[in-house]
């Protein structure tokens, strides 16, 4: 069981906004800039499609954490779906810690398709914070 | 509050007569003490069912949702601003209806009479001059009435409609200076680990029955996401998971849009104090966005738009 602990990774689901994010990411692979391998990456057309269900659900489902990542305010292809999400994801983020989950478990960024660094960046903080608290526990359903 | 009574009558027998509504929705004398339920009145004949009291605790802007003909409606304080938030979200056409207006005092919490006797039955109950007199079988007392109102009523800032077309009496002074987020700051002066215990405890006896839902004026959506099976977002059972996410995503729904009524609190069989789930939402939108549902036609929805400068702290 202690071997079992140790092998633990966390396993971080990724929601990264095609225009920027997604090649943000990209941008990190192609310069070959090293981060932990825990995420696994949807891609979105915009920060605003994802439904805060998406990320109830990833929680109920198991996963250890939950990153959403769009353009900077400013910046969304859409105009303006990017501040539509920060005031909703605000909202939820508020509510889930209400509740007890983790704050480190639902995690936001804005991340450029320049900004390969800060994508490797974040997905290494994110990392290393859920792998602090351990599997997550309250919200999976089992 | 007699004279209430008659006003309100009043009012309605007008507004039937001169045919400005096809119905007006009140309250009528419930059949057990301290009871009232919501009446619908057509004829003018009917008019006289209506009653005002302490008991007048139903939100019945409920009602108004969905109506196709003029309707008048009695609506307290918080009743007022649900139709606002209503009219604002295009669920209630404000030209049909009639606001009559109440300036109100605090409904009547029985649960918190029935915790006080201890499981023994009022048989009948008189409220005069802010005092309740329970009568039972070998058992009378008298209880102060400010002590037994709705918890949503103790720190009520809104006691008068804040939109209305007729108005009863006159409007109350704002009295309170309670904090009304006393009870979510307490909750979140504890740990993560503490409230997800406190939640969870106080969860843990919720039966999934959806009277919160079903008592509550904003929950207008025809399919409703527990209810939806394709997809199947979340699931029906009352496993912990389940149930907790049901009312996360509750009170998210009602985020910006809540004005603690106290509706599903009063509504809940298992006695849940729903009101500190919901009533966080407010806290954010005040804190986040400074803004406070229900007080005005004009008003956006704070989920329904955004600026440029929002808080993000909370952004990577």
């Amino acid at each position: 069981m202690k071997n079992a602990e140790e092998k633990w990774e966390p396993k971080i689901l990724a929601f990264l906004c095609n225009w920027c994010s997604y090649a943000g990411a990209d941008l990190a692979g192609i310069s070959r800039i090293q981060y932990p391998p825990n995420i696994r990456v949807v891609r979105v057309p915009c920060s605003g499609r994802v439904n805060p269900y998406y990320i109830i659900k990833a929680l109920q489902r198991g996963w250890d954490g939950v990153l959403v990542s769009g353009c900077h305010p400013g910046d969304c292809h859409y105009i303006s779906g990017n501040l539509v999400a920060r005031r909703r994801f605000a909202v939820l983020k508020d509510l889930l810690e209400y509740f007890g989950i983790e704050p480190e478990r639902v995690n936001f960024s804005w991340v450029s398709a320049a900004e390969g660094e800060k994508f490797a960046n974040v997905v290494t903080d994110v990392v290393k914070e859920v792998k602090a608290l351990g599997p997550a526990k309250r919200l999976v359903k089992r | 509050m007699e004279n209430f009574e008659d006003s309100i009558r009043e009012v309605a027998e007008k507004l039937l007569r001169d045919k400005k509504v096809d119905l007006i929705i009140g309250y009528e004398q419930g059949t057990l003490p301290l009871r009232t339920t919501p009446c619908f009145v057509e004829k003018l004949e009917d008019v006289k069912k209506l009653v005002w009291n302490a008991s007048c605790d139903a939100n019945l802007s409920k009602y108004v949702v969905g109506k196709k003909e003029k309707v008048g409606v009695v609506a307290k304080g918080c009743d007022a601003r649900l139709i606002a938030v209503c009219a604002v979200e295009n669920q209630i056409p404000r030209e049909n209806v009639v606001v009559i207006g109440v300036p109100c005092q605090g409904v009547i919490d029985r649960k918190k009479i029935e915790a006080k006797l201890e499981g023994k039955e009022v048989l009948e109950a008189v409220v005069k001059d802010e005092q309740i007199k329970v009568e039972g079988e070998g058992f009378e007392v008298v209880l102060p009435k400010k002590d037994f109102l709705c918890d949503s009523c103790h720190t009520c800032r809104h006691r008068n409609p804040p939109i209305y077309d007729v108005l009863i009496g006159e409007k109350l002074p704002q009295s309170t200076d309670k904090n009304e987020f006393a009870e979510v700051s307490s909750l979140e002066s504890k740990s993560t680990e503490e409230r997800w215990e406190h939640f969870k405890e106080e969860l843990s006896t919720c039966i999934r029955c959806y009277a919160c839902r079903n008592v509550c004026p904003l929950c207008y959506c025809k399919m409703c996401f527990v209810d939806q099976s394709m997809p199947t977002w979340f699931g029906k059972t009352n496993d912990l998971s389940d149930t907790m996410i049901y009312h996360i995503v509750r009170a998210f729904h009602v985020a910006g849009r809540c004005v603690d009524c106290g509706a599903c609190t009063r509504a809940c069989p298992m006695a849940i104090n729903l009101r500190e789930l919901v009533k966080k939402t407010e806290k954010i939108m005040k804190e986040r966005y400074n803004y406070e549902a229900g007080l005005g036609l004009e008003e956006v929805p704070p989920l329904g738009e955004f600026k440029m400068e929002d808080s993000q702290e909370f952004i990577k």
